[in-house]
């Protein structure tokens, strides 16, 4: 293959690593935004998502489509509800006190890990997809006799992949609509702003953070699922998702919703095609060395405002 | 009694019952305590900067893995004798420390995390990359006969039970030094409030740079000491759990407080001991702790006698 076409492939690839992980830190940003906390467990939320994906797939059993579909929305509502209930018990119990959140979530993940590995086990299972048609994709060059259309060997993509894009690209927008268009957001932002003005004007401020949370441990859980046919599911899954998603949220700034999709964006693509063409390891260094030196020149990220 | 005599007998007496437990426990409970040493004096390192200053580093496994590979490298690739080798680990801990510090010190809070995790990360790949030289994962033994001080052997249980807790006394004294110091009380002073610090004519930023400098010397003394000891370096030691670690032992035993690191470490080690031999996901049992203790001793085990008992504790 040449550049052109490999390089395409590497972006493909790279754009559906960017939605997974658009969704994912999405879900660590809202929290963050709303509710000025550190999620540590966020990884292994993403993780949940993917176990009970399997769970809810292979008790369906029926067809890959419907236990897929299944596993979409019953996956990230259980996640959900489990993410509300730890809000009640742990966290504000703590009162969001940003070290004790931070150590409490670290708890929060050794169990949720370990409990998948007493009952799931340590064995890692594949979600079939519901529709895996590999379409080939043309390439255009300037040839001989003028500009012409060729494909490539190699160069193809999965439906399923597209549709990954796709998905994360409408729900990435139904956020953003609920967020901006909606009572429910507006609450949300009110929170964010000045959550004791926001208790002032009648809002209940600790049911707002428990579905906050929860909605941030879905989103990871839907990223989680759409990641499962093509990532199988594995009880050590969470940590990249939980690594990248912080790096995501605070490159594109704190608590900036926009700036985490763009971060997202940059660093899913980067990752796709710097991997591609270089070993993945000095990849990484160059990566996370980049990371750490634009917060140190640039601390507020790209899109965050300095807070004074 | 004065608070500051109080405080010495303290101090003299744990070492002291370190010392005698020699004597008590049997050779099972000796090993790990000799453990647990080294990894307190980790955790006093980290927590000199966390409990004290009020930075929370999530990649001090870089200070800990530079000390450890400092002097591994300088052993095994170079053929160096364990006490200049010792002291090239120093060296590069306190190098390392130096420039993280100095970049790292540019943000603060989350982004300051974040900085240090990332740095961590790549000290961690970087080691993986030159897999050639540091075998990487599988990490490397340092041969037995090499890993002598002063003629003395300290591969035998004894030499190596004394010379953890000589190491251990050293760096648990100069920290009940320091933190009694002016400059330790400076340091506490940023941790409360830095504006009004800095309003009082402290260099703060300074003062920052050298509580980072010290904390990451002594965690990568703890790492050199490590590798000497138990004879064995491995890139293991510099993943985010190794970092993470530190801030667990510190906050169950009591952030900013001398005691805190070697009960944090003691406790969970013996946790982790315990429950691995009940069930295989022994983890589960660390992370309810974990999140009983934020529940109900969000001061830590020390910081709690601190508050009910002991007013004097340092």
């Amino acid at each position: 293959m040449d550049f052109g076409p490999h390089l395409m492939l590497a972006s493909l690839e790279g754009a559906v690593t960017a939605a997974i992980l658009a969704l994912t830190a999405m879900g660590l940003s809202i929290v963050f935004g709303v509710m000025r906390v550190v999620n540590v467990a966020h990884g292994e939320f993403y993780m949940l998502g993917a176990v009970l994906a399997w769970v809810v797939a292979s008790m369906v059993g029926a067809s890959p489509a419907l236990g897929f579909v299944a596993a979409l929305v019953v996956a990230p509502l259980i996640v959900g509800c489990i993410a509300v209930v730890a809000d009640r018990v742990i966290l504000q119990r703590v009162e969001y006190d940003p070290d004790r959140t931070i150590v409490a979530t670290i708890g929060l993940l050794y169990i949720i890990q370990q409990t998948t590995l007493m009952t799931f086990g340590p064995d890692a299972r594949p979600v079939e997809p519901p529709f895996n048609d590999r379409l080939a994709l043309p390439w255009f060059e300037l040839g001989e006799s003028g500009f012409e259309m060729f494909w490539p060997w190699g160069l193809s993509i999965t439906s399923y992949k597209l549709f990954v894009i796709f998905a994360a690209m409408a729900i990435l927008t139904a956020l953003w609509l609920l967020m901006t268009r909606s009572k429910a957001g507006l609450i949300m932002r009110a929170t964010q702003q000045d959550s004791e003005t926001a208790q002032a004007f009648g809002i209940p401020v600790g049911r707002v953070y428990s579905y906050v949370f929860g909605l941030g441990a879905g989103l990871a859980a839907v990223g989680a699922v759409l990641v499962v046919p093509i990532q199988q599911a594995h009880y050590l899954m969470g940590h990249d998702p939980l690594l990248l998603s912080f790096i995501v949220v605070i490159i594109g700034g704190l608590g900036s919703l926009p700036g985490t999709v763009i971060a997202a964006f940059l660093i899913g693509m980067s990752d796709g095609i710097i991997s591609v063409f270089f070993t993945p390891t000095l990849a990484k260094i160059f990566a996370t060395l980049v990371v750490a030196l634009v917060l140190v020149f640039r601390p507020q990220g790209l899109l965050g405002r300095v807070e004074r | 009694m004065s608070d500051t005599k109080r405080s010495h007998l303290l101090h003299l007496g744990v070492i002291a019952v370190l010392f005698a437990l020699f004597f008590v426990l049997p050779a099972y409970h000796v090993g790990n305590l000799s453990r647990i040493m080294v990894l307190a004096v980790y955790a006093m390192g980290f927590n000199l900067l966390f409990g004290y200053t009020g930075l929370l580093s999530l990649g001090h496994a870089l200070f800990f893995a530079t000390g450890m590979y400092g002097l591994g490298m300088a052993m095994n690739s170079f053929g160096i004798a364990a006490e200049p080798a010792l002291l090239i680990g120093l060296i590069c801990a306190v190098v390392m420390a130096a420039v993280v510090g100095f970049l790292a010190l540019r943000t603060s809070g989350v982004a300051f995390m974040i900085v240090t995790l990332m740095f961590a990360q790549a000290g961690y790949l970087t080691i993986l990359y030159f897999g050639a030289y540091t075998r990487g994962d599988e990490g490397f033994v340092i041969p037995q006969p090499d890993r002598m001080i002063a003629g003395i052997d300290i591969t035998g249980e004894t030499a190596r039970y004394f010379a953890a807790l000589i190491l251990f006394a050293v760096v648990f004294l100069l920290i009940a030094h320091v933190v009694r110091s002016p400059f330790g009380r400076t340091l506490v002073a940023i941790r409360e409030n830095e504006e009004r610090t800095r309003m009082l004519g402290y260099d703060t930023d300074r003062h920052k740079l050298k509580a980072v400098i010290l904390s990451g010397t002594i965690s990568g003394l703890a790492g050199a000491a490590y590798a000497l000891l138990f004879g064995y370096a491995g890139a293991t030691f510099a993943t985010v759990q190794y970092s993470i670690f530190p801030l667990l032992w510190v906050l169950l035993g009591g952030a900013g407080t001398t005691l805190g690191p070697i009960i944090g470490v003691a406790f969970m080690f013996y946790l982790i001991d315990l429950s691995s031999s009940v069930t295989q996901a022994y983890m589960l049992i660390a992370g309810v702790v974990l999140v009983l203790l934020t529940l109900f001793a969000p001061q830590g085990l020390a910081g709690e006698l601190r508050r009910r008992v002991m007013r004097w504790l340092p």
